[in-house]
């Protein structure tokens, strides 16, 4: 009788149970296409204007599906109308933020590793404060170094060129690819460099030979960071050069702000996608990398 | 010649004393074993020796050669780590390689020693792998390895077993038992078990608080603790430590503890100091194992003790005693049936007494 009586109530529970998981799944789903599109939204319009006409545009909303596939407005913002003056279109800039944020990039990384190589793994006295100084250097507003940097940069005769925003950047991503490495190297255990310098391996050759083949994971992380922002950048591209050696983000904004005719939306954003596409295959590209995890298990058991 | 001597060596981090005044020498061939709990500086002085931590104070020879200032890859020495350190971007082969490669030693000699080694070692079959595709104890095999292919003058183990389970620690502890007496290489050896100590040391140095305690043989170390520290940190339980007095009328030397008037009679006891024995506090130190429950020869001390507390733990049973409000453990087999609160008849072995100044803590 007991048993019965329990194992129907078990059931009763089993089914209550089946009932609220259903409803909390459906529940979940519900939040997560709700937010995904709020995402989504600004770029489907950003797609959809840049594809149509401007007699589209005007006529129909912001969520009407263009006529036609019409990628006119693409190539206007990459390559112009044709005519000389006052016609800005994005090749060139482009080409000035490639030029821009690969060196920057990889200076930043580079820096950042042997910097967090030797704070971790060549302590001497006084590296904590080393550190603080340059964690210091993450929270400082960028908008108070503009004059002094400007002045540095002209003292250098580097103003207003590629090789100078390279610099800006370089320095001030410093701070951050530091701190991220030193994050990660602070987890590599030190006998396996103490091991090192037992079998005879110097300062560079157990960054270069054993600390850097296990970094790819930070590696990414680093580069996926840096080179967002330093090609997102506007305050420093906007502050340190101008005309032809401005960075994209520079030269979109104005491309944009240009009152001179009337408002080209479809070109607008069309600009706007070109201007953003790179970041985006870096996360497709190398975010694949960084979700393997290299180094799973190879240190410690 | 010593193959190492460490002489007056102290070293401190900042303000924190680690070691002070270390003396140490080894002879060619011996096992000596760094044994302490953690934080007592026998990492720090095998690094000392290693050359990857520098000296406040003193001086390390290796064969007679002042090694002080000399560089870790020039001290002939290879050190096996505690977390294996195997680098992990290098297959089993590059591993072991890897300091022969930067010693610039030729390609032939460099494959005569891998085979030789990787054989010995019995990881010829897993060259190719990467040390994440290893075991714990094939890891542990081709660190030893590295430090084999290197024929160095000293090995240098920090507590290579501690990261290992502890039936594969019973295995690998044996190996390099083994190894030991194939190779009867110098070996100093960091641990904190007591069981690795004694069983592989051919010397035990026990350190506390940066200081060597004893550095005897495993037997001198079980046998005549030379203080306190010694007593209770070898043996397992640790030995009894009995508060109490000394007397001495006429020839007889005799032990009685606090609150009570049995005396034990100690007069066959060497003291190393027959100089104002009478009344002198001192520790009366047994070892559990070595209460009986029968009698086993003519030195032998009765007493009648109440049992409080029984646990058994398989092969044999820790029972505690009370001896005049002073806890006192014994080990017997588990076959004795010894019931609780009820008055038993125990034998003391007086052979294997140690006595020790309750102030200075220091044996007597």
């Amino acid at each position: 009788m007991q048993d019965n009586l329990q194992s129907s109530s078990y059931k009763e529970l089993e089914q209550k149970s089946k009932y609220t998981n259903m409803f909390l799944r459906w529940f979940l789903y519900f939040v997560l296409i709700l937010f995904a599109s709020y995402f989504i939204f600004p770029l489907y319009v950003m797609v959809v204007t840049s594809l149509k006409t401007m007699e589209e545009i005007r006529q129909g909303t912001l969520l009407t599906w263009p006529s036609s596939l019409n990628f006119d407005s693409w190539l206007v913002a990459w390559g112009g109308r044709g005519y000389g003056a006052g016609d800005t279109f994005l090749r060139p800039y482009f080409w000035n933020s490639i030029k821009m944020v690969v060196p920057a990039v990889f200076f930043s990384t580079f820096i950042g590793a042997m910097t967090g190589y030797v704070l971790t793994k060549w302590r001497f006295k006084g590296d904590q404060w080393v550190f603080l100084f340059l964690l210091f250097g993450c929270f400082i507003p960028f908008q108070a170094i503009l004059l002094p940097m400007a002045r540095t940069l002209g003292t250098l005769g580097i103003s207003n060129s590629v090789v100078g925003l390279v610099l800006v950047h370089t320095v001030y991503g410093i701070p951050f690819t530091t701190l991220f490495f030193r994050n990660y190297y602070i987890s590599v255990p030190t006998e396996l460099v103490k091991a090192a310098r037992i079998d005879g391996a110097g300062f560079f050759k157990i960054f270069f030979k054993i600390l850097l083949p296990i970094s790819a994971p930070i590696i990414v992380v680093t580069v996926i960071w840096q080179f967002t922002q330093i090609w997102n950048d506007f305050l420093f591209g906007s502050t340190f050069s101008f005309g032809e050696a401005a960075p994209i983000q520079v030269a979109l904004n104005n491309m944009v702000l240009s009152s001179t005719s009337v408002k080209e939306y479809n070109v607008d954003m069309a600009s706007a996608i070109i201007a953003g596409i790179p970041t985006l295959i870096v996360y497709v590209l190398a975010g694949k990398y960084f979700i393997r995890g290299l180094t799973s298990g190879a240190v410690k058991g | 010649m010593k193959t190492l001597k460490i002489e007056e060596l102290s070293k401190n981090f900042g303000t924190t004393e680690v070691l002070r005044k270390i003396n140490l020498e080894i002879d060619e061939g011996n096992f000596l074993v760094l044994l302490g709990p953690s934080g007592c500086g026998k990492s720090t002085l095998l690094n000392i020796i290693a050359g990857l931590e520098t000296i406040n104070e003193g001086n390390v020879f290796i064969d007679d050669y002042n090694v002080s200032k000399v560089e870790p890859k020039d001290r002939n020495i290879a050190m096996v780590f505690q977390s294996y350190a195997l680098y992990p971007s290098m297959n089993v082969a590059e591993n072991m390689v890897f300091g022969l490669k930067q010693a610039k030693t030729s390609k032939e000699k460099i494959q005569q020693q891998l085979e030789k080694v990787s054989k010995f070692l019995q990881v010829d079959a897993l060259l190719e792998r990467k040390p994440s595709q290893l075991s714990g104890g094939q890891r542990q095999r081709v660190a030893i390895g590295r430090a084999l292919v290197r024929e160095p003058r000293i090995f240098l183990f920090d507590e290579p077993l501690s990261n290992l389970d502890a039936k594969l620690r019973v295995e690998m502890r044996r190996e390099i038992k083994k190894l030991h007496q194939q190779l009867k290489t110098t070996v100093v050896y960091v641990t904190h078990d007591q069981t690795e100590a004694m069983s592989l040391g051919t010397k035990i140095a026990i350190m506390n608080h940066g200081v060597i305690q004893q550095n005897d043989t495993p037997e001198n170390i079980y046998n005549k603790p030379s203080n306190t520290f010694v007593a209770d940190f070898i043996g397992s339980p640790s030995m009894n430590l009995i508060k109490g007095k000394l007397k001495e009328n006429a020839n007889n030397i005799s032990f009685s503890a606090d609150g009570t008037n049995i005396d034990i009679p100690i007069s066959s006891y060497k003291f190393e100091n027959t100089s104002q024995l009478n009344g002198k506090e001192v520790f009366f130190g047994i070892r559990p194992e070595h209460i009986h429950f029968k009698s086993s020869n003519e030195y032998d001390f009765e007493v009648n003790l109440k049992a409080d507390l029984s646990e058994y733990i398989g092969h044999e049973q820790i029972i505690t005693f009370n001896y005049s409000n002073q806890e006192l453990l014994a080990k017997f087999p588990s076959t004795i049936k010894i019931e609780l609160n009820k008055e038993t008849k125990l034998y003391f072995d007086l052979t294997q007494v140690s006595l020790f100044d309750t102030n200075s803590k220091e044996r007597i």
